[in-house]
């Protein structure tokens, strides 16, 4: 049987915790993002073009989601 | 084992950190404390967050926490080496680089601050900004190595997060938050002068001038007395404004009561005694500190629970 080296466990394990804070990361910028939307927060911004979206004579009122 | 072996171990040993060696950087002890009183400053506000958005609040007011933490051991490798109490810590055991601490520390400050930003506001994320100034550069970098008064006043960075939270929720500073964050600010002194009557070698040592190495116990045990004293009206006059109440009172003057018959048993006690019993009632005081700064949070945090108004009203509790 071929045993590991002891450094290469403690690379595994730190990879695989780098790779579980990646993914909780994401999975909570994911909910924050639906936390928002859902809420009806603007989701745009200036951007030095025009968007109709934020133009106050153009904007329809964001019905609340039930 | 052969040569060859036998260098692979000593350099992996010393070579590279393993993931657990890169959590200690960010001081998960000190986290805990900060993610609970962040916790209590977020719930006890007035305005609720979505669940979601409270989590990432939390999670990134810990993560600037953890990142002062991580800059405090690069900046302080060399004192914490000689220090018994810090001498495990990963830069100063080999584990991990005194470089790789500056990345992690910086890379962290910065995720941390624009996420909180992007998740709740910019007051929170500018008080969190400023926490990780404070302590990382005036008393990491300043303070630290230069002044007896350092806890003094660098236990104004440990203060912050529950007024990171109460701004979390509010968006605004409010009595109720600076409240908080002084109760936290007046406790650190006896808290930490406490630690250094017991642990007064390593400070010597170490050559940083806290109270016990520059003016001597008799002065740092009427210092923990005073700043005790001063402690107890701020605590207990948090009972009559919007996050306190009858069972917050209840709990603060007992908890007051003790601490300050613990600072009294401190300051009247002669080194010798001290000595005798290997500092007993200081070990007791630091001990109770902890349950103290514990006891009011949590009683801040009952009072936010809905049974707290009903005891409210039925005695008549008219703040």
């Amino acid at each position: 049987m071929h045993r590991e080296h002891e450094l290469h466990n403690r690379r595994w394990g730190r990879n695989l915790g780098v790779a579980l804070t990646l993914a909780a990361f994401i999975a909570l910028v994911f909910g924050l993002t639906i936390a928002k939307v859902q809420r009806g927060d603007s989701m745009q911004a200036a951007d030095h073009t025009y968007r109709s979206g934020l133009d106050p004579a153009t904007r329809a009122p964001v019905e609340p989601v039930e | 084992m052969s040569d060859i072996q036998a260098d692979i171990t000593a350099q992996s040993r010393t070579g590279e950190a393993g993931f657990g060696d890169y959590v200690q950087l960010l001081k998960p002890r000190v986290m805990s404390l900060v993610v609970f009183t962040a916790l209590v400053g977020l719930m006890v506000a007035p305005v609720s967050l979505h669940p979601i958005e409270a989590l990432a609040a939390i999670i990134f007011i810990a993560l600037g926490g953890g990142a002062s933490g991580a800059l405090n051991m690069w900046w302080d490798a060399d004192i914490d080496r000689v220090m018994k109490r810090t001498a495990k810590r990963p830069v100063p055991a080999g584990t991990v680089q005194a470089g790789e601490a500056l990345a992690l520390g910086l890379a962290l400050s910065g995720i941390s601050v624009v996420m909180l930003g992007l998740a709740t506001n910019l007051l929170a994320a500018g008080l969190l900004a400023f926490t990780i100034f404070f302590y990382a550069v005036v008393y990491t970098m300043w303070l630290k190595r230069s002044t007896p008064q350092n806890i003094v006043i660098g236990g104004a960075a440990g203060a912050f997060p529950p007024m990171i939270g109460w701004a979390a929720a509010t968006g605004s500073i409010s009595l109720e938050s600076v409240l908080m964050f002084m109760l936290i600010f007046m406790w650190t002194p006896p808290h930490f002068w406490a630690l250094a009557l017991f642990m007064n070698s390593d400070y010597s040592k170490a050559k940083v001038p806290m109270l016990t190495v520059t003016h001597g116990r008799k002065v740092t045990r009427t210092h923990i007395l005073v700043y005790t004293i001063a402690l107890a009206p701020v605590a207990v006059g948090a009972a009559f404004t919007s996050i306190g109440g009858p069972i917050y009172l209840a709990v603060s003057l007992l908890l007051n009561a003790l601490f300050l018959l613990g600072a009294w048993r401190i300051w009247r006690r002669p080194e010798e005694a001290a000595e005798a019993d290997k500092y007993a009632v200081e070990r007791r005081f630091f001990a109770l500190s902890l349950a103290y700064l514990f006891g009011h949070f949590a009683a801040f945090m009952i009072e936010a629970m809905p049974f707290a108004d009903t005891v409210s009203a039925a005695l008549g509790w008219g703040f």
